[in-house]
């Protein structure tokens, strides 16, 4: 396929209070693809955020053309990635679709996109290999997810070197099809996905990618989200 | 199969070889010293991975790369997308 041909780009966006992040992250998704003479469009699927999200989504669905930023509420007590993008994928046009968070974190890259030429089924993001990284992450956070990562690829071997990550390209019948398969709940729903994609037979390239740590806002990385990550990927193990 | 499922036939393949040659009645034709240096084995292998998984840990941390330039990039970006967006009358 030539690039920027009849290829459509789909990017799905959950937001939850991310008034600040979104206006930036929107700004570079819009460049990068411009950048790149591909089409595309923004879904931004907003939980029902009580920070005024929803308000700067349609001010930007004005200043970009509603037929490049689609705004969705969902207002749901059981809001998760895997609804964020059920919802999302209902109004999708594209034939490939890119999850990625709206914080920030991930470096927007026309690379990225590029790799899809390699004919992938799915491209993911990796910050453990090539010039992968992260930047703001102390020395006790590093090693947690170095040795969690450890302990997924010796339990799981998802031929993938970054599973948490979640800045995915996904061709969008692949999408579809990994999303009736996959029950797992928030980012172990991303584990999953990879999971049941290698089992599938489906095809995986990777892509460096740099994490920069939260512009605005925390990331948490307590006690009980390690719970959580060893009891999602034993469910996994068991169930895989 | 499940890869609970992939590990337990696993071991239990590797388990039931190991107590037929070290635990073996005197049935099997192995010599006495070959037995005994078998019998502590599953214990070295254990041994063995925990040393090796340390090693990688430790390695992989220390090679973490930190994307000093990409953080750079990024404010520039965010400047950049802060004024324009202003030009273009979003009310932040």
């Amino acid at each position: 396929m030539a690039a920027g041909g009849t290829d459509k780009f789909s990017v799905l966006l959950p937001t939850y209070n991310e008034r600040e992040n979104l206006p930036l992250v929107v700004w570079l998704l819009v460049r990068t693809f411009q950048e790149s003479g591909n089409n595309f469009e923004i879904i931004i699927i907003d939980d029902g955020s009580p920070d005024g999200t929803q308000e700067v989504a349609e001010q930007l669905e004005g200043i970009y053309g509603s037929d490049k930023i689609i705004v969705r509420e969902v207002i749901s007590v059981l809001f998760s990635s895997g609804t964020a993008y059920i919802h999302g994928m209902k109004h999708a046009t594209g034939n490939f679709i890119v999850i990625m968070d709206a914080d920030l974190s991930h470096h927007v890259s026309l690379y990225f996109i590029k790799q899809k030429e390699g004919n992938f089924d799915i491209v993911s993001g990796t910050r453990y290999k090539g010039n992968g990284g992260v930047h703001g992450w102390d020395l006790k956070r590093k090693l947690i997810s170095r040795g969690a990562n450890f302990i997924t690829q010796v339990l799981l071997r998802p031929g993938a070197s970054d599973l948490t990550g979640s800045f995915r390209l996904y061709r969008k019948e692949v999408l579809q099809k990994l999303m009736e398969k996959c029950v797992s709940k928030g980012y172990v729903f991303q584990m999953e996905m990879i999971v049941r994609a290698r089992q599938l037979g489906y095809t995986i390239g990777e892509v460096p990618i740099s994490f920069v740590d939260r512009v605005y806002g925390e990331s948490k990385l307590g006690g009980n989200e390690i719970v959580s990550f060893l009891k999602g990927l034993l469910t996994l193990f068991a169930t895989t | 199969m499940t890869k609970l499922g992939q590990w337990l036939c696993g071991l239990a393949l590797l388990g039931s070889a190991w107590a037929a040659l070290a635990l073996a009645p005197p049935g099997l034709q192995l010599p006495a010293p070959l037995r005994q240096a078998l019998l502590p084995l599953p214990l070295y292998l254990l041994v063995a991975f925990g040393c090796y998984s340390l090693a990688t840990v430790g390695y992989r941390l220390a090679t973490f790369n930190d994307c000093e330039e990409a953080a750079a990039e990024l404010q520039e970006h965010i400047s950049a997308a802060r004024a324009d967006l202003r030009r273009r009358g979003l009310r932040f």
